[in-house]
């Protein structure tokens, strides 16, 4: 085992700036690359002509699931030490619809609004205010939502612990799920540019 | 950052499954080398602490939500996440630029008024800032990174999102088409 490096002391929380700088540097290249810094181009994922969003995210998800299943099968990488956010069910249901709301009324979500802030957007700038405005009203409104936010909690879990089922098997699930997807993707887009000639 | 080369169509945005693996080994990196994921709204709520413990102090204290950010001496922009996202800015107008993408506009469809985009853009960005905090994360921190880990809440999370964003997006039409 040797990484995380961060947690195996390979570099310092200080170094650990630079790196998330470089990261971010590449996060950022691959957002505006997919085309996530413009509105139009992420909420046609809604309108069912361009499911772009549904391909960049799965094709990353399973690039790095595949990755990190494969190094710590080999035992490089502890998977026990790289950070899983506790889950709390009902918060984030409730989280992920009031979100996917937002993405289709705003056009980005906060790492895409920041892309296309960097290339200009006007509305990506006005969102990102709408974001800091979201943030500082959750925050004066927290004695209220405090009971929602810490409902359900269930810990650090994944899947394959949550239905006892071994890791690899939920990972070859999901990659077979995401072939079907990309394929359902295509056809659906197929569907829409015939029946919506210009 | 005004179109200078005008007389040059954008270049086409990168075939989607292979940007999706570029992102993919980028959040790979993130875990191999920080065992960490993305993120991007924490690094907003570190910048929102940051604004408003310059501007009222003890406000900021006051704010359990907030004050973790403040414990001791700590900065709240000496922060993992707004790293990160400098990173994010730069890397996408790096990409903006190469690709003749990086001009000012405005993103809307063609029957909206450029002042309803933006209150569009504006109430957007303040519902997504209240879901994002009440799922601890957003597409990035949750969806994506906690996806690859076959995280439990992040899968429930985004399978919420994309449930959420079909559910208005016939309301929204006006908005984009």
């Amino acid at each position: 085992m040797m990484a995380p490096l961060l947690k195996y002391g390979v570099f310092g929380s200080e170094t650990s700036l630079v790196v998330a700088f470089l990261i971010g540097l590449g996060f950022g290249f691959a957002l505006e690359r997919a085309g996530f810094g413009s509105a139009r181009k992420l909420v046609s994922q809604f309108y069912l002509n361009d499911m772009a969003v549904f391909k960049v995210m799965f094709t990353a998800i399973i690039t790095a699931m595949l990755g990190v299943t494969y190094l710590s099968w080999i035992g490089v990488l502890n998977l026990s030490l790289v950070y899983l956010v506790p889950t709390f069910l009902l918060p984030q249901v409730v989280g992920g619809l009031i979100l996917g709301v937002g993405f289709v009324v705003g056009g980005y979500c906060p790492g895409t609004a920041l892309a296309a802030t960097a290339t200009g957007r006007i509305d990506g700038v006005v969102f990102g205010i709408g974001l800091y405005a979201g943030t500082l009203l959750f925050a004066e409104a927290y004695p209220l939502l405090k009971p929602l936010h810490t409902a359900t909690p269930m810990g650090q879990v994944t899947i394959p612990q949550y239905l006892n089922l071994p890791y690899g098997v939920v990972v070859f699930a999901v990659v077979l799920m995401a072939i079907g997807g990309f394929a359902g993707a295509g056809w659906v887009e197929k569907k829409m540019a015939d029946s919506c000639q210009p | 950052m005004s179109d200078t080369q005008s007389s040059r169509a954008p270049a086409p945005y990168s075939n989607p499954y292979l940007a999706g693996i570029g992102l993919g080994l980028v959040l790979l990196a993130a875990f191999v080398f920080v065992g960490r994921g993305l993120g991007a709204s924490g690094a907003v709520s570190a910048a929102v602490t940051a604004g408003l413990h310059t501007i009222a102090p003890d406000h900021a204290h006051s704010l359990e939500w907030l004050s973790g950010r403040l414990v001791g001496d700590q900065r709240p922009l000496k922060d993992w996440l707004v790293f990160e996202g400098l990173g994010v800015f730069l890397g996408a107008l790096l990409s903006g630029l190469l690709a003749r993408r990086a001009f000012v506009t405005v993103e809307k469809g063609p029957r909206v008024s450029t002042r309803a985009r933006l209150a569009g853009a504006f109430a957007g960005g303040g519902l997504m800032a209240v879901g994002a905090a009440l799922a601890l994360g957003c597409t990035s921190g949750q969806a994506l990174s906690g996806g690859a880990l076959l995280n439990l809440g992040s899968w429930a999370f985004m399978m919420m999102v994309f449930a959420g964003a079909y559910a208005v997006a016939a309301f929204m039409k006006w908005q984009w088409r």
